[in-house]
């Protein structure tokens, strides 16, 4: 048995959802301030990824870093190659998993009641201390929640990742290309193997999504 | 220790102008709601910026268009005691206390002055528990906490009772004004309550629509408001256009009645003002026949409605309150108002 698969998907999944927590939540933080216009605008942009299909969002990916392309020629030179790489596939996965976090995080930023940081301010207490000891804690369970939806995202990720990546086994394979891969080459068992593992996952991840959000409400009845 | 305020801010179809010093004491900004008054405070603390203007609390430059003087929040050392009190959600009251002791570096020290706040603001026992445990009144008293301990040198109270019950929001005005005695330093109180205003404030400053447009004593302003919006946010019931005839005698149009006063008429009196409470049967002066048309009953108090014998058709009934055991029975035909309590008005 090779457990390729399931190491690289994780290993993609864990990484792309930190980058995009990251990410994510610094956008969230800047789009929720901005004014009404310049959001709606920033808002499509960064929602995109999420309503294209994500073979499309493998398309424009392959404009930028196909390494015939001004910046993959670029990169190139360096030995940075996104495209038939497992890196490749953590950007796949961010680009398509982020707009879930950006979502959900900027919805709980606004939300923050805003009176918080203004008696923060007057009491003399440092805009960083305030973002990460009374902001980020009071949005706390909403971040959290765009995190685990990133994640369980990222590791289910198929269109983009077969786009850029392709499927090569032991060096690009993931859970989700190799059930297809198992499946068109007539191996209905090895397929089957392979849902049952990514069915175990999901299903951690959604009672994990369901905790979060129990605590929450409680978070707001109180 | 003084604080002066010139500001001007558009938002939109909404202009704010305000202008007025403190001179110690509690300077109350009464107003409407959407008048301003929470605006100008924010301002003040530097969480809006006016267009214009400037802003100088004790003789430190917080605000100045002209020099591009524009301190952040945090270096204003201004108490913002905010509506909903901002009590950080996931802290204790100890923690949220010594956020306003940051600035304390020496460990002992820092706890000595927790103690003792706790212990002036009756919060003992409560050091563990997290805001959404307290009631109404101890959530207000650990958000003074935190604001006292960080030594503003100017608080302001954003209606500091209006998130209370009204039970608790009368005991807690008699401790709020024994705190404030204590507290030397100026004090702004924003409120639409003139019953608030009238207990806490020994200067009140009126807002309407953006505009602040007196400062006064309190006593003053409740005597003599000078203009129908400063008389109408201190509780006046009953106007009426008013033209001047002498030095002491005018004519109220919509009543068809002429009325004495104390205070000297000027030119350009426009309307005349009556509070409910002052209008008197046993009063020998300005006598007016009425009839009455409708009444309220209240807990300890009468509302009486009634029309002048030759008031227009077109203006409203007026108002007259009274004790219950002060009514007469049956109601009289005429009432008089001493001419000091007939209010002339300007604008």
């Amino acid at each position: 048995m090779d457990w390729y698969p399931l190491w690289n998907s994780l290993r993609i999944a864990a990484i792309s959802s930190v980058l995009v927590f990251f990410t994510g939540i610094f956008f969230a933080y800047y789009a929720a301030r901005l004014p009404r216009a310049v959001k709606g605008a920033l808002d499509v942009v960064l929602t995109l990824p999420m309503v294209l299909p994500p073979t499309v969002c493998g398309y424009f990916l392959l404009l930028v870093f196909g390494v015939k392309r001004p910046l993959g020629a670029f990169l190139a030179q360096y030995g940075i190659k996104f495209v038939m790489t497992w890196y490749g596939g953590v950007l796949a996965a961010a680009v398509v998993a982020f707009p879930l976090m950006y979502r959900t995080a900027r919805g709980a930023f606004e939300s923050f009641d805003q009176t918080l940081a203004y008696s923060g301010q007057t009491l003399g207490l440092s805009n960083s201390y305030i973002f990460w000891r009374i902001r980020m804690p009071a949005c706390r369970q909403g971040i959290l929640a765009g995190a685990v939806l990133a994640f369980a995202r990222a590791l289910g990720e198929y269109g983009a990742t077969s786009m850029l990546i392709g499927y090569t086994p032991g060096k690009t394979a993931t859970i989700s290309t190799t059930v297809y891969q198992l499946w068109r080459t007539n191996d209905e068992g090895g397929a089957f193997y392979w849902v049952m593992i990514n069915l175990a996952i999901s299903a951690v991840v959604l009672i994990a999504v369901n905790m979060l959000e129990e605590r929450q409400k409680k978070a707001v009845k109180k | 220790m003084s604080l002066t305020v010139d500001i001007e801010k558009t938002l939109g179809a909404f202009e704010l102008k305000a202008s007025f010093e403190t001179s110690g004491g509690i300077l109350g900004l009464l107003g409407a709601s959407g008048c301003g008054k929470s605006m100008t405070l924010k301002c003040i603390a530097g969480i809006e910026k006016p267009d214009r203007g400037r802003i100088i609390l004790d003789g430190r430059t917080l605000f100045d268009s002209e020099k591009n003087i524009n301190l952040p929040p945090q270096k204003r050392r201004v108490g913002y005691l905010f509506q909903n009190y901002a009590l950080f959600p996931n802290m204790t009251v100890e923690q949220n206390i010594l956020c306003g002791l940051y600035w304390e570096k020496d460990r002992a020290q820092k706890q000595k002055e927790l103690k003792e706040i706790l212990h002036f603001l009756q919060l003992k026992g409560l050091e563990k528990h997290k805001p959404w445990q307290l009631s109404g009144g101890q959530a207000q008293r650990v958000a003074l906490a935190r604001i006292l301990v960080n030594r503003p040198t100017l608080l302001m109270l954003d209606e500091p009772f209006s998130a209370l019950d009204s039970y608790l929001r009368d005991t807690l005005q008699f401790e709020m004004l024994e705190l404030l005695s204590k507290f030397d330093k100026d004090v702004l109180l924003v409120t639409h309550s003139r019953d608030e205003a009238y207990h806490m404030c020994s200067r009140i400053a009126v807002m309407d629509s953006g505009e602040l447009f007196d400062v006064k004593n309190t006593k003053e302003l409740f005597a003599n408001p000078v203009t129908r919006r400063a008389a109408l946010l201190t509780g006046c019931k009953n106007f009426s256009a008013a033209r001047k005839i002498s030095e002491h005698e005018l004519e109220a149009i919509d009543w068809g009645i002429r009325l004495i006063t104390d205070l000297p008429l000027r030119d350009g009196l426009t309307a005349v003002g009556i509070r409910a409470h002052y209008l008197n049967p046993k009063t020998p002066q300005n006598r007016i026949a009425v009839h009455f048309t409708r009444q309220l009953e209240e807990p300890f108090e009468w509302t009486l409605q009634f029309r002048c014998a030759g008031q227009k058709a077109e203006s409203a009934d007026l108002w007259w309150r009274i004790t219950k055991d002060r009514r007469p029975n049956p109601l009289p035909q005429e009432l008089g108002i001493a001419p000091v309590n007939v209010l002339p008005l300007y604008d």
